[in-house]
Protein backbone atom coordinates (compact mmCIF):
# COMPACT_ATOMS: atom_id res chain seq x y z
CA UNK A 1 0.00 0.00 0.00
CA UNK A 2 1.54 3.35 -0.94
CA UNK A 3 0.26 5.74 1.40
CA UNK A 4 2.22 8.85 -0.30
CA UNK A 5 -0.41 11.50 0.51
CA UNK A 6 -0.19 15.24 1.03
CA UNK A 7 -2.61 17.33 2.49
CA UNK A 8 -0.49 20.02 3.15
CA UNK A 9 -1.67 22.41 0.38
CA UNK A 10 -5.14 21.85 2.10
CA UNK A 11 -5.92 25.59 3.57
CA UNK A 12 -8.27 27.92 4.15
CA UNK A 13 -7.11 30.18 1.67
CA UNK A 14 -7.43 27.40 -1.22
CA UNK A 15 -10.62 26.46 0.04
CA UNK A 16 -12.16 29.91 0.06
CA UNK A 17 -11.00 30.48 -3.47
CA UNK A 18 -12.11 27.10 -5.04
CA UNK A 19 -14.42 24.94 -3.00
CA UNK A 20 -16.79 27.60 -1.47
CA UNK A 21 -18.25 29.37 -4.69
CA UNK A 22 -19.05 25.56 -5.75
CA UNK A 23 -20.49 24.93 -2.11
CA UNK A 24 -22.78 27.50 -2.70
CA UNK A 25 -23.44 26.41 -6.03
CA UNK A 26 -24.30 22.21 -5.03
CA UNK A 27 -26.55 24.14 -2.04
CA UNK A 28 -28.57 26.18 -4.13
CA UNK A 29 -28.81 24.03 -6.68
CA UNK A 30 -30.38 21.64 -3.83
CA UNK A 31 -32.79 24.03 -2.05
CA UNK A 32 -33.96 25.58 -5.47
CA UNK A 33 -34.56 22.01 -6.87
CA UNK A 34 -36.07 21.45 -3.62
CA UNK A 35 -39.21 23.73 -3.51
CA UNK A 36 -39.69 23.86 -6.97
CA UNK A 37 -39.47 20.23 -6.95
CA UNK A 38 -42.08 19.36 -4.17
CA UNK A 39 -44.22 22.47 -5.82
CA UNK A 40 -44.60 21.10 -9.13
CA UNK A 41 -44.90 17.61 -7.54
CA UNK A 42 -47.66 18.45 -5.13
CA UNK A 43 -49.72 19.66 -8.55
CA UNK A 44 -48.63 16.38 -10.37
CA UNK A 45 -49.46 14.29 -7.09
CA UNK A 46 -53.00 15.93 -7.08
CA UNK A 47 -53.65 15.34 -10.80
CA UNK A 48 -53.15 11.75 -10.43
CA UNK A 49 -54.91 11.50 -7.61
CA UNK A 50 -58.25 13.33 -9.10
CA UNK A 51 -59.54 10.60 -10.59
CA UNK A 52 -60.06 12.26 -13.68
CA UNK A 53 -58.68 11.09 -16.57
CA UNK A 54 -57.41 14.29 -18.50
CA UNK A 55 -55.35 15.19 -15.54
CA UNK A 56 -54.34 11.60 -14.37
CA UNK A 57 -53.14 10.65 -18.40
CA UNK A 58 -50.29 13.96 -18.56
CA UNK A 59 -49.45 13.83 -15.10
CA UNK A 60 -48.86 9.67 -15.09
CA UNK A 61 -46.91 10.12 -18.78
CA UNK A 62 -44.62 12.98 -17.41
CA UNK A 63 -43.63 11.14 -14.02
CA UNK A 64 -42.87 8.00 -15.64
CA UNK A 65 -40.99 9.43 -18.24
CA UNK A 66 -38.94 11.37 -16.34
CA UNK A 67 -38.17 7.87 -14.33
CA UNK A 68 -36.83 5.85 -16.62
CA UNK A 69 -34.10 8.42 -18.10
CA UNK A 70 -30.65 8.78 -16.31
CA UNK A 71 -30.33 11.74 -15.12
CA UNK A 72 -27.34 12.26 -16.95
CA UNK A 73 -29.40 12.14 -20.16
CA UNK A 74 -32.21 14.55 -18.59
CA UNK A 75 -29.01 17.33 -17.39
CA UNK A 76 -28.12 16.93 -21.25
CA UNK A 77 -31.13 16.75 -23.06
CA UNK A 78 -32.19 20.46 -21.10
CA UNK A 79 -28.47 21.59 -22.15
CA UNK A 80 -29.30 21.11 -25.56
CA UNK A 81 -33.27 21.83 -26.06
CA UNK A 82 -33.36 25.07 -24.27
CA UNK A 83 -30.99 27.37 -26.15
CA UNK A 84 -33.13 25.88 -29.29
CA UNK A 85 -36.37 26.60 -27.75
CA UNK A 86 -35.19 30.32 -26.71
CA UNK A 87 -33.02 30.91 -29.05
CA UNK A 88 -29.75 31.61 -27.23
CA UNK A 89 -27.63 29.93 -25.03
CA UNK A 90 -28.66 29.93 -21.30
CA UNK A 91 -25.29 28.73 -19.06
CA UNK A 92 -24.47 25.72 -17.32
CA UNK A 93 -25.88 26.59 -13.49
CA UNK A 94 -29.24 28.01 -14.99
CA UNK A 95 -29.61 24.92 -17.15
CA UNK A 96 -29.00 22.70 -14.00
CA UNK A 97 -31.21 24.79 -11.90
CA UNK A 98 -34.15 24.35 -14.39
CA UNK A 99 -33.23 20.50 -15.14
CA UNK A 100 -33.29 19.39 -11.35
CA UNK A 101 -36.23 21.22 -10.47
CA UNK A 102 -38.04 19.55 -13.23
CA UNK A 103 -36.33 16.10 -12.87
CA UNK A 104 -37.06 16.47 -8.99
CA UNK A 105 -40.51 17.01 -9.53
CA UNK A 106 -41.22 13.60 -11.36
CA UNK A 107 -39.61 11.97 -8.12
CA UNK A 108 -41.34 14.49 -4.81
CA UNK A 109 -44.71 13.75 -6.64
CA UNK A 110 -44.65 9.79 -6.20
CA UNK A 111 -43.57 10.66 -2.43
CA UNK A 112 -46.63 12.82 -2.16
CA UNK A 113 -48.95 10.68 -3.81
CA UNK A 114 -48.07 7.51 -1.55
CA UNK A 115 -48.43 9.89 1.24
CA UNK A 116 -51.74 11.18 0.93
CA UNK A 117 -52.19 7.48 -0.16
CA UNK A 118 -50.93 6.04 2.87
CA UNK A 119 -53.62 7.63 5.12
CA UNK A 120 -56.75 4.81 5.89
CA UNK A 121 -59.48 5.67 3.81
CA UNK A 122 -61.83 4.89 7.10
CA UNK A 123 -60.13 8.47 8.03
CA UNK A 124 -62.10 10.24 5.65
CA UNK A 125 -65.15 8.69 6.06
CA UNK A 126 -65.12 9.06 9.76
CA UNK A 127 -64.25 12.82 8.99
CA UNK A 128 -67.59 12.94 6.38
CA UNK A 129 -69.42 10.69 9.47
CA UNK A 130 -68.54 13.83 11.75
CA UNK A 131 -69.96 16.16 9.09
CA UNK A 132 -66.98 18.00 7.70
CA UNK A 133 -67.05 18.83 3.97
CA UNK A 134 -63.86 17.83 1.95
CA UNK A 135 -61.42 20.73 2.26
CA UNK A 136 -62.13 20.35 6.02
CA UNK A 137 -61.04 16.38 5.72
CA UNK A 138 -58.24 17.45 4.26
CA UNK A 139 -56.62 20.01 5.96
CA UNK A 140 -57.90 18.82 9.67
CA UNK A 141 -57.11 15.01 9.02
CA UNK A 142 -55.70 13.89 5.67
CA UNK A 143 -52.78 15.96 5.42
CA UNK A 144 -51.45 16.39 8.87
CA UNK A 145 -51.23 12.47 8.75
CA UNK A 146 -49.91 12.23 5.15
CA UNK A 147 -47.51 15.13 5.38
CA UNK A 148 -46.27 13.25 9.08
CA UNK A 149 -46.03 9.92 7.14
CA UNK A 150 -43.92 11.75 4.13
CA UNK A 151 -41.55 13.86 5.75
CA UNK A 152 -38.75 11.62 6.61
CA UNK A 153 -38.67 10.26 2.60
CA UNK A 154 -38.88 13.85 1.60
CA UNK A 155 -36.26 14.58 3.77
CA UNK A 156 -33.59 11.72 2.51
CA UNK A 157 -35.20 12.28 -1.35
CA UNK A 158 -33.69 15.65 -0.55
CA UNK A 159 -30.24 14.00 0.68
CA UNK A 160 -30.33 12.05 -2.59
CA UNK A 161 -30.69 15.25 -4.38
CA UNK A 162 -27.81 16.93 -3.08
CA UNK A 163 -25.68 13.70 -3.94
CA UNK A 164 -27.27 13.80 -7.77
CA UNK A 165 -26.08 17.61 -7.82
CA UNK A 166 -22.57 16.34 -8.81
CA UNK A 167 -23.69 15.03 -12.14
CA UNK A 168 -23.79 18.58 -13.58
CA UNK A 169 -20.14 17.64 -14.29
CA UNK A 170 -21.31 16.30 -17.37
CA UNK A 171 -22.14 20.08 -18.47
CA UNK A 172 -19.70 21.46 -16.65
CA UNK A 173 -21.10 23.88 -14.27
CA UNK A 174 -19.07 24.57 -11.45
CA UNK A 175 -20.55 22.78 -8.27
CA UNK A 176 -18.66 21.67 -4.94
CA UNK A 177 -17.20 18.29 -6.51
CA UNK A 178 -15.81 20.64 -9.76
CA UNK A 179 -13.71 22.77 -6.85
CA UNK A 180 -12.53 20.18 -5.64
CA UNK A 181 -11.30 19.02 -9.01
CA UNK A 182 -10.17 22.42 -10.10
CA UNK A 183 -7.96 22.58 -6.84
CA UNK A 184 -6.48 19.31 -7.49
CA UNK A 185 -5.51 19.87 -10.58
CA UNK A 186 -3.95 23.56 -9.81
CA UNK A 187 -1.69 22.11 -7.19
CA UNK A 188 -1.21 18.49 -9.10
CA UNK A 189 -2.95 16.52 -5.88
CA UNK A 190 -6.25 15.23 -7.58
CA UNK A 191 -5.71 12.14 -5.34
CA UNK A 192 -5.88 14.16 -2.59
CA UNK A 193 -8.44 16.15 -3.02
CA UNK A 194 -11.36 13.97 -4.74
CA UNK A 195 -10.63 11.75 -1.31
CA UNK A 196 -11.19 15.33 0.87
CA UNK A 197 -14.33 15.66 -1.41
CA UNK A 198 -16.19 12.48 -0.62
CA UNK A 199 -15.32 12.67 2.84
CA UNK A 200 -17.00 16.32 2.56
CA UNK A 201 -19.94 14.81 0.68
CA UNK A 202 -19.83 11.68 3.47
CA UNK A 203 -19.97 14.41 6.71
CA UNK A 204 -22.59 16.47 4.98
CA UNK A 205 -24.97 13.21 3.56
CA UNK A 206 -24.23 11.01 6.97
CA UNK A 207 -25.32 13.58 9.36
CA UNK A 208 -27.96 15.27 7.23
CA UNK A 209 -29.42 11.35 7.43
CA UNK A 210 -28.94 11.18 11.11
CA UNK A 211 -30.91 14.19 11.71
CA UNK A 212 -33.41 12.77 9.20
CA UNK A 213 -33.76 9.36 11.38
CA UNK A 214 -34.37 11.51 14.59
CA UNK A 215 -36.56 13.38 13.39
CA UNK A 216 -38.41 10.31 12.13
CA UNK A 217 -38.50 8.44 15.60
CA UNK A 218 -39.82 11.89 16.73
CA UNK A 219 -42.78 12.17 14.58
CA UNK A 220 -44.08 8.72 14.72
CA UNK A 221 -47.43 8.29 14.47
CA UNK A 222 -48.09 5.43 17.11
CA UNK A 223 -51.20 3.30 15.94
CA UNK B 1 -36.05 21.81 -37.59
CA UNK B 2 -36.16 18.89 -39.47
CA UNK B 3 -35.27 15.80 -39.12
CA UNK B 4 -32.27 13.94 -40.27
CA UNK B 5 -31.72 10.67 -39.09
CA UNK B 6 -29.34 9.38 -42.21
CA UNK B 7 -26.83 11.00 -39.71
CA UNK B 8 -26.76 7.39 -38.23
CA UNK B 9 -25.40 5.86 -41.63
CA UNK B 10 -22.53 8.50 -41.50
CA UNK B 11 -19.05 7.14 -40.94
CA UNK B 12 -17.52 8.46 -37.63
CA UNK B 13 -14.41 8.25 -39.34
CA UNK B 14 -12.93 5.27 -38.36
CA UNK B 15 -15.18 3.01 -41.25
CA UNK B 16 -17.60 2.49 -39.00
CA UNK B 17 -21.21 3.89 -39.00
CA UNK B 18 -22.69 6.02 -35.83
CA UNK B 19 -25.22 3.41 -35.72
CA UNK B 20 -22.43 0.52 -35.33
CA UNK B 21 -20.76 3.03 -32.49
CA UNK B 22 -24.10 3.43 -30.65
CA UNK B 23 -25.05 -0.62 -30.89
CA UNK B 24 -21.45 -0.86 -29.68
CA UNK B 25 -21.74 1.43 -26.92
CA UNK B 26 -25.21 0.20 -25.76
CA UNK B 27 -23.24 -3.07 -25.46
CA UNK B 28 -20.72 -1.48 -23.38
CA UNK B 29 -23.87 -0.05 -20.72
CA UNK B 30 -25.49 -3.19 -20.71
CA UNK B 31 -22.21 -4.78 -20.06
CA UNK B 32 -21.24 -2.60 -17.01
CA UNK B 33 -24.83 -2.42 -15.28
CA UNK B 34 -24.96 -6.97 -15.48
CA UNK B 35 -21.71 -6.82 -14.06
CA UNK B 36 -22.41 -4.37 -11.58
CA UNK B 37 -25.29 -6.14 -10.96
CA UNK B 38 -23.74 -9.17 -9.75
CA UNK B 39 -21.43 -7.60 -7.81
CA UNK B 40 -23.94 -6.07 -6.11
CA UNK B 41 -26.63 -8.80 -5.22
CA UNK B 42 -23.34 -10.58 -3.81
CA UNK B 43 -22.13 -7.97 -1.60
CA UNK B 44 -25.47 -5.89 -0.79
CA UNK B 45 -27.10 -9.53 0.21
CA UNK B 46 -24.15 -10.23 2.46
CA UNK B 47 -24.09 -7.05 3.83
CA UNK B 48 -27.93 -7.30 4.30
CA UNK B 49 -27.98 -10.68 6.09
CA UNK B 50 -24.54 -9.70 8.59
CA UNK B 51 -27.01 -6.57 9.73
CA UNK B 52 -29.72 -9.50 10.95
CA UNK B 53 -27.75 -11.64 12.81
CA UNK B 54 -27.16 -11.69 16.43
CA UNK B 55 -23.33 -10.78 16.39
CA UNK B 56 -23.19 -7.39 17.06
CA UNK B 57 -19.58 -6.70 15.46
CA UNK B 58 -21.43 -8.33 11.74
CA UNK B 59 -24.52 -5.83 12.53
CA UNK B 60 -21.65 -2.91 12.79
CA UNK B 61 -19.92 -4.19 9.89
CA UNK B 62 -23.04 -4.56 7.60
CA UNK B 63 -24.00 -0.98 8.94
CA UNK B 64 -20.70 0.56 8.85
CA UNK B 65 -20.54 -0.48 4.72
CA UNK B 66 -24.21 0.56 3.97
CA UNK B 67 -23.89 4.11 5.62
CA UNK B 68 -19.96 4.52 3.56
CA UNK B 69 -21.97 3.50 0.39
CA UNK B 70 -25.01 5.40 0.57
CA UNK B 71 -23.88 8.75 1.43
CA UNK B 72 -21.09 9.45 -1.07
CA UNK B 73 -22.42 10.54 -4.80
CA UNK B 74 -21.64 7.68 -7.22
CA UNK B 75 -19.61 10.16 -9.51
CA UNK B 76 -17.68 10.81 -6.15
CA UNK B 77 -17.22 6.85 -6.04
CA UNK B 78 -16.27 6.53 -9.39
CA UNK B 79 -13.58 9.56 -9.34
CA UNK B 80 -12.44 7.48 -6.18
CA UNK B 81 -11.92 3.85 -7.91
CA UNK B 82 -10.42 5.34 -10.91
CA UNK B 83 -8.01 8.64 -9.92
CA UNK B 84 -7.47 7.32 -6.01
CA UNK B 85 -7.50 3.63 -5.39
CA UNK B 86 -4.94 2.42 -8.01
CA UNK B 87 -2.35 5.18 -6.97
CA UNK B 88 -2.89 3.91 -3.66
CA UNK B 89 -3.05 0.23 -4.24
CA UNK B 90 -0.12 -0.03 -6.85
CA UNK B 91 -1.52 -3.80 -7.53
CA UNK B 92 -4.59 -2.14 -9.12
CA UNK B 93 -2.77 0.16 -11.24
CA UNK B 94 -3.25 -2.17 -14.37
CA UNK B 95 -6.67 -2.50 -13.93
CA UNK B 96 -8.67 -1.92 -16.96
CA UNK B 97 -11.38 1.15 -16.04
CA UNK B 98 -14.08 -0.97 -16.86
CA UNK B 99 -14.14 -3.59 -13.88
CA UNK B 100 -13.20 -0.21 -11.74
CA UNK B 101 -16.40 1.11 -12.70
CA UNK B 102 -17.85 -2.08 -12.35
CA UNK B 103 -16.92 -2.29 -9.22
CA UNK B 104 -17.77 1.00 -7.72
CA UNK B 105 -21.12 0.91 -9.52
CA UNK B 106 -21.76 -2.70 -7.71
CA UNK B 107 -20.99 -1.52 -4.29
CA UNK B 108 -23.29 1.82 -4.58
CA UNK B 109 -25.63 -0.59 -5.69
CA UNK B 110 -25.00 -2.92 -3.14
CA UNK B 111 -25.98 -0.28 0.39
CA UNK B 112 -29.34 0.11 -1.43
CA UNK B 113 -29.89 -3.96 -1.97
CA UNK B 114 -28.33 -4.54 1.49
CA UNK B 115 -31.06 -1.96 2.96
CA UNK B 116 -33.70 -4.22 0.88
CA UNK B 117 -32.19 -7.43 2.20
CA UNK B 118 -32.25 -6.29 5.67
CA UNK B 119 -35.90 -5.38 5.33
CA UNK B 120 -37.19 -8.26 3.85
CA UNK B 121 -35.58 -10.36 6.30
CA UNK B 122 -37.14 -8.55 9.00
CA UNK B 123 -40.72 -8.81 7.83
CA UNK B 124 -40.62 -12.60 8.25
CA UNK B 125 -42.08 -13.01 11.78
CA UNK B 126 -39.31 -14.25 14.26
CA UNK B 127 -41.02 -17.18 15.23
CA UNK B 128 -39.44 -18.84 11.73
CA UNK B 129 -36.01 -18.30 13.00
CA UNK B 130 -37.06 -19.82 16.81
CA UNK B 131 -38.87 -23.20 14.97
CA UNK B 132 -35.92 -23.60 12.71
CA UNK B 133 -33.65 -23.35 15.57
CA UNK B 134 -35.66 -25.34 17.61
CA UNK B 135 -35.69 -28.36 14.64
CA UNK B 136 -32.23 -28.44 15.67
CA UNK B 137 -30.73 -26.56 12.70
CA UNK B 138 -27.65 -23.89 13.38
CA UNK B 139 -28.13 -20.29 12.28
CA UNK B 140 -26.73 -20.75 8.97
CA UNK B 141 -28.74 -23.36 8.18
CA UNK B 142 -31.38 -21.36 9.20
CA UNK B 143 -30.99 -18.60 6.91
CA UNK B 144 -30.37 -20.50 3.95
CA UNK B 145 -33.30 -23.47 4.34
CA UNK B 146 -35.77 -21.02 6.41
CA UNK B 147 -35.32 -17.51 5.68
CA UNK B 148 -33.64 -16.66 2.73
CA UNK B 149 -36.15 -18.80 0.45
CA UNK B 150 -38.51 -16.19 1.63
CA UNK B 151 -37.20 -13.13 2.15
CA UNK B 152 -35.85 -13.04 -1.26
CA UNK B 153 -38.96 -13.99 -2.76
CA UNK B 154 -40.72 -10.94 -0.95
CA UNK B 155 -38.18 -7.85 -1.94
CA UNK B 156 -38.56 -8.89 -5.55
CA UNK B 157 -40.14 -5.92 -6.84
CA UNK B 158 -37.38 -3.54 -4.88
CA UNK B 159 -34.71 -5.32 -6.40
CA UNK B 160 -36.54 -5.41 -9.85
CA UNK B 161 -36.31 -1.23 -9.30
CA UNK B 162 -32.90 -1.53 -8.12
CA UNK B 163 -31.66 -3.58 -11.07
CA UNK B 164 -33.59 -0.67 -13.60
CA UNK B 165 -31.87 2.09 -11.43
CA UNK B 166 -28.34 0.18 -12.25
CA UNK B 167 -28.96 0.40 -15.86
CA UNK B 168 -29.63 4.45 -15.43
CA UNK B 169 -26.79 4.88 -12.94
CA UNK B 170 -24.35 3.43 -15.32
CA UNK B 171 -24.58 6.68 -17.34
CA UNK B 172 -22.09 8.08 -15.22
CA UNK B 173 -19.41 5.52 -16.55
CA UNK B 174 -18.92 8.24 -19.19
CA UNK B 175 -16.79 10.81 -16.73
CA UNK B 176 -14.19 7.95 -16.39
CA UNK B 177 -14.29 7.59 -20.52
CA UNK B 178 -16.01 4.26 -20.86
CA UNK B 179 -17.46 3.86 -24.02
CA UNK B 180 -21.06 3.42 -23.36
CA UNK B 181 -24.67 5.06 -24.66
CA UNK B 182 -24.30 8.57 -22.73
CA UNK B 183 -20.67 9.18 -23.92
CA UNK B 184 -21.76 8.36 -26.99
CA UNK B 185 -24.77 10.78 -27.29
CA UNK B 186 -22.06 13.45 -26.01
CA UNK B 187 -19.68 13.09 -28.43
CA UNK B 188 -21.39 12.02 -31.27
CA UNK B 189 -23.87 15.26 -30.51
CA UNK B 190 -20.22 17.25 -30.77
CA UNK B 191 -19.28 15.46 -33.94
CA UNK B 192 -22.76 15.86 -35.74
CA UNK B 193 -24.16 18.66 -34.49
CA UNK B 194 -27.70 16.15 -34.57
CA UNK B 195 -28.37 16.07 -30.81
CA UNK B 196 -31.69 15.96 -30.70
CA UNK B 197 -31.84 12.77 -33.33
CA UNK B 198 -28.77 11.23 -31.23
CA UNK B 199 -30.23 11.69 -27.64
CA UNK B 200 -33.76 10.58 -28.67
CA UNK B 201 -31.91 7.14 -29.96
CA UNK B 202 -30.12 7.01 -26.60
CA UNK B 203 -32.78 7.55 -24.66
CA UNK B 204 -35.06 5.01 -26.47
CA UNK B 205 -32.28 2.35 -25.99
CA UNK B 206 -31.87 3.25 -22.01
CA UNK B 207 -35.96 2.80 -22.47
CA UNK B 208 -35.83 -0.38 -23.83
CA UNK B 209 -33.21 -2.19 -21.80
CA UNK B 210 -34.89 -1.14 -18.41
CA UNK B 211 -38.49 -2.08 -19.57
CA UNK B 212 -36.60 -5.34 -20.41
CA UNK B 213 -35.13 -5.79 -16.72
CA UNK B 214 -38.26 -4.97 -15.80
CA UNK B 215 -40.33 -7.91 -17.74
CA UNK B 216 -37.52 -10.42 -17.13
CA UNK B 217 -37.80 -10.07 -13.03
CA UNK B 218 -41.71 -10.06 -13.42
CA UNK B 219 -40.94 -13.19 -14.75
CA UNK B 220 -38.63 -14.31 -12.64
CA UNK B 221 -41.43 -13.19 -9.47
CA UNK B 222 -44.09 -15.51 -11.58
CA UNK B 223 -41.43 -18.27 -11.59
CA UNK B 224 -40.79 -18.35 -8.18
CA UNK B 225 -43.88 -17.43 -6.68
CA UNK B 226 -45.30 -19.60 -3.31
CA UNK B 227 -48.77 -20.81 -3.97
CA UNK B 228 -51.04 -18.89 -0.91
CA UNK B 229 -48.15 -16.50 -0.48
CA UNK B 230 -47.97 -12.68 -1.36
CA UNK B 231 -48.85 -12.39 -5.17
CA UNK B 232 -49.45 -15.93 -5.29
CA UNK B 233 -52.21 -18.00 -6.69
Amino acid sequence: MNLNLDFSFLNWGLIQSFVVKGFIFSVQLTLIAMIGGIALGTVLALMRLSGKKWLVMPAAFYVNTLRSIPLVMVILWFFLLIPLLIGRPLGAELSAMITFTVFEAAYYSEIMRAGIQSVPKGQVYAGYAVGMTYPQCMKLIVLPQAFRNMLPVLLTQTIILFQDTSLVYAIGAYDLLKGFEVAGKNFNRPVETYLVAAVVYFVICFSLSMLVRRLQKKIQIIR
Amino acid sequence: MTWDWQVFLQDTGGGQSYLEWMLSAWGWTLSVAVCALAVALTVGSLMGILRTTPNRGFVWLGNAWTELFRNIPLLVQIFLWYHVIPSMFLVLRGVPSFVLVVLALGFFTSARIAEQVKAGIQTLPKGQTYAGLAMGLTLPQTYRYVILPMAFRIIIPPLTSESMNIVKNSSVAFAVSIAELTMFAMQAQEETSRGVEIYLAVTGLYFVSAFAINRLAHFIEHKVQVPGMIGGK
